[in-house]
């Protein structure tokens, strides 16, 4: 895959946790399957914890814990919870199950 | 406070909760200090009420006046409008951001861009607020408004439990918090969340009554401490918040047993002589164009005259028109206008609510600290608010000024008409001094009367007055009664010159008898002379008589001795007659 092809249906996502909670770490678990399974080589994720850098919360508009943000592509989207219901989060990020 | 009379166990050290003041007039003394410090308080009311004024206002009477800086968590407004909306109080919070005393947190939320897909809490939220204290050292923080949240995200269950522990991990650091919500359907908050912060609770609330809105407070609730109870007006003006609460819970006013002079000299001869009791509540009720306007304004001269304050609240008249209607009187009153003697108070009765218009003049009087002033008139405000709600307000102004030791006019615009009798009764049973203006009709015109209804604690005439008005000022005629009863006016001229007439009369009856008399007198004296002249006469006669009568005698002696002489010679020249007679 390349960048440009990256660039044009590359999916990168933000993952924001607050600490290495059961909450986060099954988030984590359940986007990893997700993207594995509909998205295989075309994302990127990015863990984001809060409690390291508290600032970001603020800047990026964190409220909830785990929230998932779609940077790429555009429009900018938001999913939050541990993502354990699998279909909800593919409506979320704009993806069509194949 | 007073103390309770009931023995009771003193102990020392006792926990009290310690108190965070808010900065906001009246609300520090309503709560006896402020909101509990270290804990989280909830200010609910319905949109408009002025929720985020409140707190903005805590926030920053917090960062200047108590170096306890704070946090500003919006979850309605952005930064930028929330800084400007608050910038019309003169609260310059870009500055203090600037400052770093305080923080300002925009929280947005919005369903359409969020998507729930299992398990989460608010964490993020958590961090937010916590990073935001720890940046400043905060040790307030306002939430406004939370329940957005409960708009943005949909698991309800998740969100009153991070709620409830919000509010614990706000206690836990420490801070004295504000939370907003907004007023529920027949309950305090829309989510219940009275349920969860349990510590304080404040109800803001605007009615509209008549077309007016008066916006109250009330502290619904304070755990653990006394608080004022009652539903207290307030108002937001371009100086702030003012909550004005009934300062005296009691009768319990200085008596003073100075007196001030009404101004009017005549007047003060009805009361003693000395005039009204400092710091007494005086009601002078009457009709359109009696002259209470004209009673006021001499009494607020006088007062300037004497070198105090006053404050003169016209709410029917502008005070340009005050001034220039009373220069006709002979007053000037913008001399004292310009030495910042005399302050001009206008606004509309119908501007705003009763209680707003209380507030208001809380406000100014505590700001200028006036020795008196003139409500002119009271009654106009009637139209602001329902009777009842005036009685209690003139109520809660008089005490208020008693308690300052105030004096204050109050007039009140229709007297005896069955309409207003019953206010009229409300709000003279709480003044002191009542002073009735008539305007009475008699024999095609209206005459000015005035009577001292009452003035308790001072003898006081109990004479109807005349009451006039011309260019020197107010005079006060005693009234005309006669046979045919209390004469004014014309009728009373009238009188009088009959009664000069009668008078001339009389007068001239007094010295045509005199004359009369006098004359007689003078008949009887020229009477007495001639009669003296008579007598004069008389006596004259009497003695010519007299005389006559002894020459008689004596030539009858004579003759006898010359008789004798001739009868016998021997005794010749006795009588050197003798020739003579002999001669015969």
């Amino acid at each position: 895959m390349t960048a440009a092809s990256m660039e044009r249906d590359g999916y990168n996502l933000r993952l924001y946790v607050a600490g290495q909670t059961p909450k986060s770490l099954a988030a984590l678990a359940n986007l990893k399957k997700l993207c594995e399974t509909h998205l295989p080589g075309r994302y990127t994720i990015e863990v984001i914890d809060l409690m390291k850098d508290p600032a970001l919360a603020q800047r990026d508009q964190i409220v909830a814990i785990p929230t998932l943000i779609r940077q790429l592509p555009e429009p900018l989207k938001r999913i939050i919870g541990d993502l354990s219901n699998a279909e909800k989060v593919l409506v979320g990020l704009d993806i069509a199950p194949s | 406070m007073k103390t309770s009379m009931r023995p009771r166990i003193v102990t020392r050290n006792l926990p009290v909760i310690a108190k965070s003041p808010t900065g906001i007039d009246g609300l520090d003394e309503v709560t006896f200090g402020g909101l509990p410090q270290g804990r989280p308080t909830l200010l609910c009311g319905a949109a408009g009420c002025g929720k985020t004024l409140f707190a903005m206002t805590f926030l920053y009477n917090g960062a200047v006046a108590h170096d306890e800086p704070g946090v500003f968590i919006a979850f309605e407004e952005q930064p930028e409008d929330l800084i400007k909306n608050v910038g019309s109080l003169s609260y310059d919070i870009e500055r203090l951001i600037e400052q770093k005393k305080i923080v300002v947190d925009h929280i947005h939320l919005d369903r359409n861009e969020i998507e729930e897909a299992g398990d989460y809490d608010l964490d993020g939220l958590f961090i937010r607020i916590g990073f935001a204290i720890d940046s400043i050292g905060a040790k307030r923080v306002v939430i406004d408004t939370i329940e957005t949240l409960f708009g943005g995200l949909d698991n309800q269950a998740v969100l009153r439990s991070e709620l409830r522990r919000l509010f614990e991990w706000l206690k836990s650091k420490g801070v004295t918090a504000i939370i907003t919500a907004e007023r529920g359907n027949g309950t305090l908050t829309r989510y219940g969340l009275e349920e969860y912060v349990a510590d304080c609770v404040i109800l803001l609330d605007n009615r509209v009554h008549d077309q007016l809105s008066t916006r109250r407070l009330r502290v619904v609730k304070y755990r653990g401490t006394a608080h004022g109870t009652n539903e207290y007006p307030f108002i937001i003006d371009q100086d702030g918040i003012t909550v004005m609460p009934i300062t005296s819970s009691g009768l319990a006013h200085d008596a003073s047993t100075e007196r001030v002079s009404t101004g009017i000299a005549d007047l003060d001869d009805m009361l003693e002589g000395r005039g009204y009791y400092k710091g007494s509540s005086i009601l002078i009720s009457g009709m359109a164009g009696s002259g209470k306007s004209t009673v006021s304004a001499h009494f607020a001269n006088s007062i300037c005259q004497a070198g105090q304050r006053c404050i003169y609240f016209a709410l029917e008249e502008s005070p340009q028109q005050i001034v220039r209607n009373m220069r006709s009187v002979g007053l000037d009153l913008q001399q004292w206008v310009d030495r910042d003697l005399l302050r001009f108070s206008a606004r509309r009765p119908n501007l705003y609510g009763l209680e707003t218009h209380l507030a208001a003049m809380h406000r100014e009087v505590r700001e200028f600290d006036p020795a008196a002033v003139v409500v002119d008139p009271i009654s106009s405000l009637m139209g602001a608010g329902i009777a009842g709600d005036v009685h209690s307000m003139t109520l809660r102004l008089i005490d208020f000024l008693k308690s300052r030791g105030v004096t204050a006019l109050f007039t009140n615009l229709g007297a005896g008409t069955a309409d207003t009798a019953t206010t009229e009764m409300q709000i003279s049973s709480l003044t002191d001094t009542w002073l009735l203006l008539y305007n009475r009709e008699t024999n095609g015109e209206h005459n000015r009367q005035l009577y001292l209804l009452k003035s308790r604690g001072m003898a006081h005439s109990n004479q109807v007055r005349e009451f006039l008005m011309s260019s020197d000022g107010i005079a006060l005629r005693e009234v005309y009664v006669g046979p045919d009863g209390v004469l004014t006016g014309s009728a009373r001229v009238a009188q009088e010159t009959r009664d000069r007439a009668d008078r001339v009369l009389r007068m001239q009856e007094v010295e045509r008898r005199a004359r009369e008399i006098e004359r007689r007198r003078q008949d009887i004296a020229r009477q007495i002379e001639t009669l003296k002249v008579q007598l004069a006469s008389e006596e004259g006669e009497m003695e010519r008589l007299n005389l006559e009568g002894a020459a008689r005698d004596d030539q009858r002696s004579a003759d006898r001795i010359a008789l004798a002489q001739l009868r016998g010679s021997t005794r010749p020249a006795r009588s050197p007659l003798l020739p003579t007679t002999s001669s015969k």
